[in-house]
């Protein structure tokens, strides 16, 4: 699997505000520049996997995609995992390709909860709601919370989290939210869900994304500018609802790192930039523990200190994740990850021969984790 | 003050309810393999059979973990704020979404605390809270 498939082409559009623009028409848009960024014509495209627009899902997705494209895929595919769908997504097409099921793959992603609905992400299960327990950020607050019991995560190390994304952001064209913020800054903004703040919430975003996946070998033949190759991916599902977690503090993304990193030949030691799922502060806390940068409990040191700033141990989230560049589900990390080690990202760290990318969804039920380099 | 929605409760969750009308906490059991647990469901997880009984519970539970509410994401709650929602197992091992209530409720928590079953009317149904208190 090392290296035989390889990202040819990412494409985005606008991230923030995008009144009147429906998820659809951000799809075509990104798609549009991931295939020009790969010098693919359209009609070459045989295969289509679509993660659904989390505020407005759609039955039939797949095909309303494919038809605002134009396209009659020979494969495609409507991937309902969260954000975890992105890498998931990238897994099976990798795995398509090389099954020669299909030559040349288009993975897109769009939503609009900014403008549209964000409803979704104020919502409660059940009966929880009569507990008052309503809303994403609540579920996890109360993992954030054990981490903090159960190792002394502090709200400083919580902090390093959005401030460095947010010092990636700041340098990104792009990015949403573009305000650097220091540790007082942070310290001091009110607790939305004790112990999240704002700032340790992923911002609500409208916006698309795409990425084009083929074979290295029929990238060489089309002469693609620069493919990035796939080294390794693994995937992993914990399933169980928080509160049914025995321990709340660990996540299949052990499971999805050792599959990536076996596949990869690789070890944490050998990877040159992270780009980590950060739809709240203690994700890429626990990220890099699961992933073994770190012994478990140890991931809020681990951040300290600017670590994981672009001049840091560990770049991680150098174009400002879900905290600063857009709130969209993971594809803006891949994308990201692919400038990194094409070496025309925005900021570009010394070295990066090879990223880790994660994404995750729902509250931590699902995972996947992706190695690219050269 | 809005009320929050009471949602549509399965049939098979409704013992749970009638019991804590009665200020009872109960929980799902298997016969099957032992297995306890809540939310209530039709089969039991571990082992997939159907044999299940609702059995009462002692009422004491720890704490597993809390979040503390300062916005509301629901007008319903606007007047409760802060307001504590716990993360509780009991002592027979299921593990329920709650919240803390008096005394001295937003101070001083911490993982493992025991904890003790109440009851508080919420609209028109009789929700388990819990206290660190046990009840006088
Ligand atoms: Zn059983």
């Amino acid at each position: 699997m090392r290296g035989r498939t390889v990202i040819a082409g990412i494409g985005h559009t606008a991230f923030g505000a995008l009144s009147g623009r429906s998820a659809t028409s951000l799809i075509v848009e990104a798609t549009r520049n991931a295939l020009a960024d790969a010098n693919v014509d359209k009609t070459m495209v045989d295969a289509l996997l679509v993660k659904p627009s989390t505020s407005a899902p759609q039955l039939m997705t797949g095909q309303i995609v494919a038809e605002a494209l134009g396209l009659q895929p020979k494969l495609g595919m409507s991937w309902d995992q969260g954000g975890a769908a992105v890498i998931g997504m990238i897994s099976y097409a990798s795995l398509a390709i090389e099954a020669r099921l299909c030559d040349i793959v288009v993975i897109c992603f769009a939503d609009n909860p900014r403008t549209g609905s964000s409803e979704v992400y104020r919502s409660s299960t059940g009966t929880d709601g009569l507990f008052g327990y309503v809303g994403v950020p609540a579920a996890y607050a109360m993992i954030a919370r054990r981490h903090m019991e159960q190792y002394g995560t502090t709200p400083r190390q919580l902090g390093a989290v959005p401030i460095a994304a947010r010092r990636h952001g700041a340098a990104n064209p792009s990015a949403q939210l573009r305000k650097p913020l220091s540790m007082a800054d942070y310290l001091n903004e009110p607790y939305i869900v004790d112990p999240f703040r704002r700032s340790d919430c992923a911002l609500v975003s409208d916006g698309g994304a795409a990425i084009v996946l083929m074979s290295a070998e029929r990238a060489m033949q089309l002469a693609v500018r620069a493919p990035v190759p796939i080294l390794g991916f693994g995937l992993g599902q914990s399933s169980w609802d928080v509160r049914l977690r025995q321990d709340l503090t660990t996540t299949c993304a052990t499971v999805s790192a050792t599959t990536a990193f076996s596949a990869a030949g690789l070890a944490p030691e050998d990877i040159d930039v992270a780009q980590l799922y950060d739809c709240f502060s203690i994700v890429p806390i626990m990220t890099l523990e699961d992933y073994g940068f770190c012994k478990k409990g140890q991931g809020g040191a681990f951040v300290e200190e600017g670590r994981i700033e672009i001049d840091g141990d560990l770049p991680m989230n150098t174009a400002g994740g879900l905290l600063s560049e857009t709130g969209m589900p993971g594809m803006q990390l891949v994308l990201e990850g692919v400038r990194q080690v094409r070496g025309n990202a925005n900021l570009q760290a010394r070295k990066a021969n090879t990223c880790i990318v994660s994404s995750q969804g729902g509250i931590m039920q699902t995972h996947g984790t992706l190695i690219i380099g050269g | 003050m809005t009320d929050f929605p009471i949602p549509a409760i399965p049939e098979h969750a409704l013992p749970f309810w009638e019991a804590a009308e009665k200020s009872q906490l109960r929980y799902m059991a298997c016969n099957s393999c032992a297995h306890s647990f809540l939310p209530a469901r039709t089969e039991c997880p571990n082992c997939l059979a159907a044999d299940l009984e609702w059995r009462m519970a002692s009422g004491k539970a720890q704490l597993i973990s809390w979040v503390i509410y300062h916005r509301a994401f629901h007008p319903a709650f606007a007047d409760r704020l802060p307001y504590t929602v716990a993360l509780v197992q009991l002592e027979e091992g299921p593990r329920m979404i709650s919240n803390i209530v008096e005394p001295d409720p937003d101070t001083a928590l911490t993982i493992n605390l025991p904890l003790f079953v109440r009851f508080q009317d919420m609209g028109n149904l009789r929700i388990p809270v819990f206290s660190r208190q046990p009840k006088l």
